[in-house]
């Protein structure tokens, strides 16, 4: 299909183009693109649930802060995952993502909908809770501060560098995604999403295929958080919050949720928003605000599907059009 | 392709440190100083935030922006009272607006993330307000760019317990937000009462945040003598009006700010003669306070709370340092050095900073009372200072050795050997 490798030449231009333009432009906006590629990954793991299963979730941070706290606490009390190891680390950031959205999974998947919504909310709060309270562990609201970034053979203290190694695991992820929804596995979550009934009438056991979708979601939130962690240099109860789940899911509704890129998008909108134009002027607030609810009322199915919709008013023209010229023919 | 890119930036990358090392150690005469502030502007610590962002600018505005020849410019940005923005507040300020001096932060977490980042960027941050303990104890030497002009959080706290021990309390039950402020302001309370022969009884933590302390007042033991209260922002307020509301008729007593400046005015006479302790109170009688006052006042429409008083007296303090250089910005490490060993007499009384970079102050016990002061005609509330500790530093009446070798004051820290 011509329209798919357009599609996928034009993302991969958009990357390279990234790559390119990014690192020659000023230190704040390199660590803003290097953050909300990190965080990118997160929402493109909630795409996949919110968009391409039909689950919307609002604890997904959870999933960031278990990769974050995971790398922080092994980096600073066992000096683990500062060299080659760090390898390890993303592993291990993924696994543990994994296998406590594999626990919460079997919490929310009982419910559906605006309930799901709210299960999901409460098992993000009690991550939350958790990282606030255990002292011990996470060191409270104080949070954990990484000192250094991993060295092996690259120097990732420079930002370029390490913008570079974020950009490829996003890009790796990106990758990952598209192969998994375009598979048929990723069809049958599809299909949940328009009509769970009638893919359960079909034989297909719904309710693993959503387990299996939340878990994958879980892993790549794990390895959002520990990017974020070396992105950020800190970690949290704060990167657990609710408004860190919210935000996610405002950016994938913002760039069109089901299209994985649109989290991307939305991503850069909101850090380019938030972080860049608050510098500037003291009401962004309302303009992102702003940005939010007429998305929501004029365009709910985000950026991304602004093409979309032009080609659809494009065909109704033409139909109309067709219309008229077959009622003005003398029959 | 990447590799040439890479090669060309980093040769770009040198130039422009270069020039920017060589911009930092520039001698000119009217030198511009540049200062950048982070503070929470928006979010629930506005109002505090709001109250620094004064503080700092009132001493611009009465010295007209003019540190000893250098014109200082002030850029301000808004962490939100988040860590995360804070660090990229502080970045953009480093990278793209060129700062030479960080300032600010409100929350101990705050502080905690923009040490790191004054460490690896080479720049100095100074304190006004963050009070985490460990900042200039436990993980000093991680943090060389960094000097502390506020108070650590249990500064206070410790001549505190020695007063408590005065007065004749014998049993004290400690209720404190559950946090790591919280718990480091009451262990230091603890620590010195327990020193003294006192006991804690008792130790309550409702949640930071906590509205409604109906699950917590009345498991106060009865047998207390005195109840020792550490509560932050909307709780400072809310708290004493339940006690008070629950019958409670034993003597309180808190941290500073529980009764600050900042929340006093709302509060009613459920808070007559309570007793609390800081660095600083808008009724210090002295006559530098008093113009201190009635100036802020008269700008601000609200009488100076210690959020204010120590961004004043940090702008002061980096005034001196920058005019004894004749208005020159020494470079970062000298700068540093200079501000660490420096000895004024500020509005909360002689100030100079310890070998570890944090304050040696006057610590004021100080009890509420309602009347007229510094010639206003109205009946206030004011924290009127009833005795006065000098040259407090952060470790107190506690050796330095022994108090670094024990661990950070926590939930468990002191331990409550006498809570059966």
């Amino acid at each position: 299909m011509t329209s798919q490798r357009t599609k996928v030449l034009a993302v991969v231009a958009a990357l390279v183009a990234i790559a390119i333009v990014i690192p020659s432009t000023n230190s704040f906006v390199i660590l803003l693109a290097t953050r909300a590629l990190a965080f990118a990954i997160l929402v493109m793991s909630l795409d996949i649930l919110l968009g391409y299963t039909g689950l919307p979730s609002l604890g997904q941070a959870a999933y960031l802060g278990v990769g974050a706290y995971l790398t922080a606490i092994l980096a600073t009390r066992y000096q683990f995952g500062l060299g080659y190891d760090f390898w390890l680390v993303i592993l291990l950031g993924m696994l543990g993502g994994a296998a406590l959205a594999a626990v919460f999974g079997l919490l929310a998947m009982r419910a559906t909908g605006v309930y799901f919504l709210m299960i999901t909310l409460a098992l993000g709060q009690c991550v939350w809770g958790l990282a606030y309270r255990w002292n011990s562990l996470t060191g409270g609201d104080n949070g954990i501060n990484l000192r250094v970034r991993p060295q092996f053979g690259l120097n990732l203290a420079n930002e370029v560098t390490f913008f570079y190694l974020v950009l490829g695991f996003f890009a790796v992820s990106l990758l990952a995604m598209y192969v998994l929804v375009r598979s048929p596995f990723g069809r049958s979550l599809a299909g949940i999403r328009e009509r769970e009934l009638r893919m359960q009438i079909l034989g297909y056991n719904t309710w693993l295929h959503k387990y299996i979708a939340f878990i994958i979601a879980g892993a790549f939130g794990g390895l959002s958080g520990v990017l974020w962690a070396h992105t950020a240099g800190i970690v949290s109860p704060e990167n657990l919050v609710l408004t860190t789940s919210v935000d996610a899911l405002l950016m994938a509704v913002l760039g069109g949720a089901g299209t994985l890129v649109g989290g991307v998008i939305g991503a850069f909108i909101v850090f380019g928003l938030r972080e860049y134009l608050s510098t500037v002027v003291p009401w962004w607030q309302y303009v992102l605000g702003g940005v939010y609810v007429l998305t929501i009322l004029y365009l709910p199915t985000g950026l991304m599907g602004i093409p979309a919709r032009i080609r659809q008013r494009r065909a109704r023209s033409k139909e109309a059009i067709e219309e008229t010229k077959l009622a003005s023919v003398p029959s | 392709m990447k590799h040439s890119i890479r090669r060309r930036l980093g040769s770009g990358l040198a130039a422009g440190g270069v020039a920017l090392a060589a911009s930092t150690a520039a001698m000119g005469q009217g030198q511009e100083l540049r200062i950048g502030y982070v503070a929470p502007i928006t979010g629930i610590f506005a109002q505090q935030g709001k109250d620094m962002v004064d503080g700092f600018q009132f001493y611009l505005d009465e010295v007209k922006n003019d540190f000893g020849g250098a014109k200082v410019q002030f850029i301000v940005e808004d962490e939100q009272g988040k860590p995360d923005t804070a660090v990229t507040k502080a970045k953009k300020l480093i990278l793209q607006d060129k700062i030479h001096i960080l300032v600010g932060g409100l929350l101990a977490t705050t502080g905690y993330a923009l040490a790191p980042v004054s460490t690896a960027d080479k720049t100095v941050y100074v304190v006004p307000i963050a009070a985490a303990d460990d900042l200039t104890q436990r993980d000093l030497a991680k943090y060389p760019y960094m000097v502390r002009t506020g108070w650590s959080s249990s500064q206070p706290s410790h001549p505190f317990g020695q007063w408590a021990c005065e007065q004749g309390y014998k049993k004290i039950v400690t209720i404190g937000a559950d946090y790591a402020f919280g718990h480091e302001v009451v262990g230091g309370f603890q620590r010195a009462f327990e020193a003294c022969g006192g006991q804690i009884i008792q130790k309550i933590w409702p949640p930071l945040g906590a509205q409604d302390f109906g699950p917590f007042i009345p498991t106060i033991k009865q047998d207390a003598d005195a109840i020792f209260s550490l509560m932050v922002g909307p709780m400072s307020l809310r708290f004493p009006k339940q006690l008070a509301a629950s019958g409670n008729k034993k003597p309180v007593i808190g941290g500073g700010t529980s009764y600050d400046e900042f929340v006093l005015p709302s509060m009613g006479d459920e808070v007559l003669g309570h007793v609390s302790v800081l660095q600083y109170s808008a009724a210090l009688d002295t006559p530098s306070n008093a113009e201190f006052v009635k100036r802020y006042r008269a700008k601000y429409g609200k009488v100076p709370s210690y959020y204010s008083e120590s961004n004043y007296t940090t702008a002061q303090m980096i005034h001196k340092v920058i005019a004894d250089n004749k208005g020159q910005f020494p470079g970062q490490e000298e700068f540093v050095k200079q501000l660490a060993s420096l000895k004024i007499d500020t509005i909360r009384g002689p100030v100079s900073i310890d070998d570890m970079r944090n304050p040696v102050q006057n610590i004021y016990i100080k009890k509420v009372e309602k009347k007229k002061m510094f010639g206003y005609d109205k009946n206030e509330l004011w924290n009127t200072v009833i005795k006065t500790y000098p040259n407090v530093n952060q470790f107190g009446q506690f050796k330095k050795d022994e108090f670094l070798a024990s661990p950070v004051y926590s939930r468990d820290f002191p331990p409550c050997k006498h809570c059966n």
